[in-house]
């Protein structure tokens, strides 16, 4: 079974709401991603989500676009990505990391040699921004590899094409909670709620909703209709600026150990 | 790849052109291309819209524009006749209105009164402002901050013509980083706004919708060879950063298979150098701007810096199409450096009185070795897609003039 998979079987046995952190490797410091890694779990992550910097992350707003920057200048390219995974797995065997990112470093790097490097690493699922489920034959190596695809959905989705990625669903379904980029600060959270709760009735997979979260009030507002709670720029914007892997790992901790408490809150 | 017979099926309902073009974006702009697609299919073959376009094509860009025998300059180089399109005498100075106009008739179809464009050198987003005055919508153009300075006089003109110029300061404050907050106006704004792309590369169905808009060219161009010279061409060529112009010059002519087509792209300062915009001469197949061709990126994947003298060419992805036509040995993509273009451009300027754009000075270059390869009586048809004017500065900068 895969990791995703068995998680959220723990979560929904457990009635616990998931909550997915999202970083991008290698920011704010090369040296410090590893124990990010491990600190993102110590603070209650059920789910890592590993943004691989690109150059022209079309799709993200100003915070992630100048995270991926920021490790774009450190060096930092796919093949770091995987090494860093190979390395937290040495002593987490159990949390899910789903590699977030744009499709022209995987296609650089070869889709069969990635779903073996990946699926080696301990990688157990890719959300590829700019590749919908109508491009996604390039994906097979990947899946044959192991790896699930993790579909986006957005307000804005027709409802034929929200029924095709129901049920093309696996792992989880990412649903954008406004129709826009990463981070932009508008959320109506009772409209999310009915559109949500429409798709997690007939999604083939468990729903996580994202984009616009920033702290405990807004994760708990969506955690009463969502499977989990993905927290992207928020937290981008908080590590930013820190150099020492400590203070890295603090800075994160402290910034989910709330919103960790107030899902968990009945 | 199977012998191709008829071009100009492609792309296909995927908007594919064999192995590139298609929708690599966001899920968040589906829905909105879907809308666009489902309105445009619809569009281009609406007598009324068509009609509607030709009348403006005519009285109010100016077309159709004539094929001028540029008898010095061949003279000069001693070979074949150089033939050129005249779309610098277009309004505006360049081929780019084609497209504008289109897309804002479109938009109005549409029912979108506020068009959102990017513009790296000004000149796309001078003819968005353009259109949108002529159709009393508004415009809001994106543009690096770093071009902004580069370009004053075309966000000046912008803002004559009534247009709003948002400085973006992210990243290399240049063309992508404009691109990339356009699509995210694009996709907050989506209910109102119409976002016009300047170049046959984006998701479908913008590579079809811009060539289809600028394929006026290369048909007219057809006619016009038939009827002075009662025969085609031998040779084409036009520029290709984006490859709107080229395609646009090219397409009429694809089946027919005995006239040979070359694209210039920017080699800049020489392949070699590392220093330059020749996607297709120098580039690989990736995905970039929500379509799979040729871009210029390293072992990472990470899209590189380019760099060309002329803006217009300074790209590092080239249109899906031209991929395609590449791969299928339809056309032959070459690099043209700096210095060639600029040479070009004064020889043409003295041989002609004709100031050509940088962009289009690098399609002179070609079409000068072109005619040094054919006999006297051979016929090398050359886009010139834009004029001069507004380069005079760069040139003026780069050998050391002070105006």
């Amino acid at each position: 079974m895969n990791r995703i998979d068995r998680r959220f079987a723990a979560l929904k046995e457990a009635s616990r709401t998931g909550l997915i952190p999202f970083v991008t490797a290698g920011d704010p410091a090369p040296q410090g991603a590893v124990a990010l890694m491990h600190a993102l779990v110590a603070a209650g992550a059920d789910v890592i989500e590993l943004g691989v910097p690109f150059s022209d992350p079309m799709a993200d707003g100003p915070v992630i676009q100048h995270a991926s920057e920021r490790a774009i200048a450190r060096g930092v390219g796919l093949g770091d990505v995987l090494r860093w995974v190979g390395q937290f797995r040495q002593r987490d065997a159990d949390t899910p990391v789903v590699l977030m990112g744009y499709l022209n470093p995987i296609e650089m790097h070869g889709y069969a040699r990635f779903g073996q490097d990946a699926a080696r690493a301990g990688v157990d699922g890719v959300l590829i921004v700019d590749c919908p489920l109508e491009e996604s034959a390039v994906l097979e190596p990947l899946r044959v590899a192991g790896l699930r695809q993790i579909l986006l959905a957005a307000p804005t989705t027709a409802p034929a094409r929200m029924a095709q990625l129901c049920e093309s669903a696996e792992g989880f379904l990412y649903y954008v909670s406004f129709a826009g980029i990463t981070g932009a600060a508008r959320l109506s959270t009772a409209d999310i709620a009915a559109r949500v709760a429409e798709v997690r009735t007939r999604a083939k997979a468990p729903v996580a909703v994202g984009f616009g979260v920033r702290d405990a009030t807004s994760a708990k507002a969506i955690a009463g209709f969502a499977d989990a709670v993905v927290i992207g720029s928020a937290l981008v914007e908080r590590l930013a600026g820190a150099t020492e892997a400590d203070e890295i790992a603090t800075r994160a901790r402290e910034f989910l150990a709330p919103i960790r408490k107030a899902l968990d809150m009945p | 790849m199977p012998e191709i017979q008829d071009f100009h099926r492609w792309p296909d309902e995927h908007g594919r052109f064999g192995a590139y073009g298609g929708s690599y974006v966001a899920e968040t702009l589906m829905a909105p291309l879907a809308e666009l697609t489902e309105a445009y299919q619809r569009l281009r073959q609406d007598p009324d819209f068509l009609a509607e376009l030709d009348s403006d094509l005519k009285y109010y860009v100016g077309r159709p524009s004539p094929i001028y025998h540029a008898e010095r300059l061949s003279r000069h180089v001693g070979g074949a006749r150089i033939l050129l399109k005249r779309e610098d005498l277009n309004h505006t100075g360049a081929h780019k209105i084609n497209n504008t106009i289109g897309q804002a008739l479109v938009a109005r179809r549409m029912g979108k009164r506020r068009v959102i464009a990017e513009t790296g050198a000004g000149q796309h987003g001078v003819a968005s402002a353009t259109v949108a005055a002529r159709f009393g919508m508004q415009c809001v153009v994106y543009m690096g901050a770093v071009d902004i300075e580069r370009q004053k006089i075309n966000v000046y003109r912008m803002k004559l013509l009534g247009a709003d110029v948002v400085p973006v300061t992210s990243g290399s404050r240049t063309l992508k980083d404009a691109l990339n907050e356009a699509m995210r106006d694009w996709v907050t704004n989506v209910a109102d706004t119409f976002y016009i792309i300047g170049t046959v590369a984006g998701p479908h169905p913008y590579p079809q919708m811009v060539r289809d808009f600028n394929a006026i060219v290369g048909r007219e161009a057809r006619a016009q060879m038939l009827e002075r010279y009662g025969r085609l061409p031998d040779v084409l060529t036009a520029c290709v950063g984006g490859g709107s112009n080229a395609i646009g010059l090219f397409h009429a002519f694809l089946n027919d298979a005995g006239v040979r087509i070359v694209g210039a792209e920017a080699a800049g300062e020489g392949i070699a150098t590392g220093h330059h915009a020749a996607s297709l001469a120098a580039g690989r197949p990736g995905v970039l701007h929500g379509n799979r061709t040729y871009v210029l990126c390293d072992d990472n994947g990470q899209i590189t810096e380019t760099h060309s003298v002329s803006a217009g060419l300074d790209y590092p992805g080239v249109g899906p199409e031209h991929a395609f036509l590449k791969d299928a040995g339809r056309a032959e993509y070459v690099g043209v450096t700096d210095d060639e273009a600029l040479e070009a451009f004064h020889l043409l300027a003295r041989t002609e009185g004709i100031l050509a754009a940088l962009e289009s000075s690098h399609a002179v270059a070609q079409a000068m070795k072109l005619a040094r390869e054919y006999p006297k009586d051979a016929l090398v048809l050359c886009n010139l897609s834009g004029r001069g004017d507004k380069d005079v500065h760069t040139i003026a900068a780069r050998e050391g003039v002070e105006v």
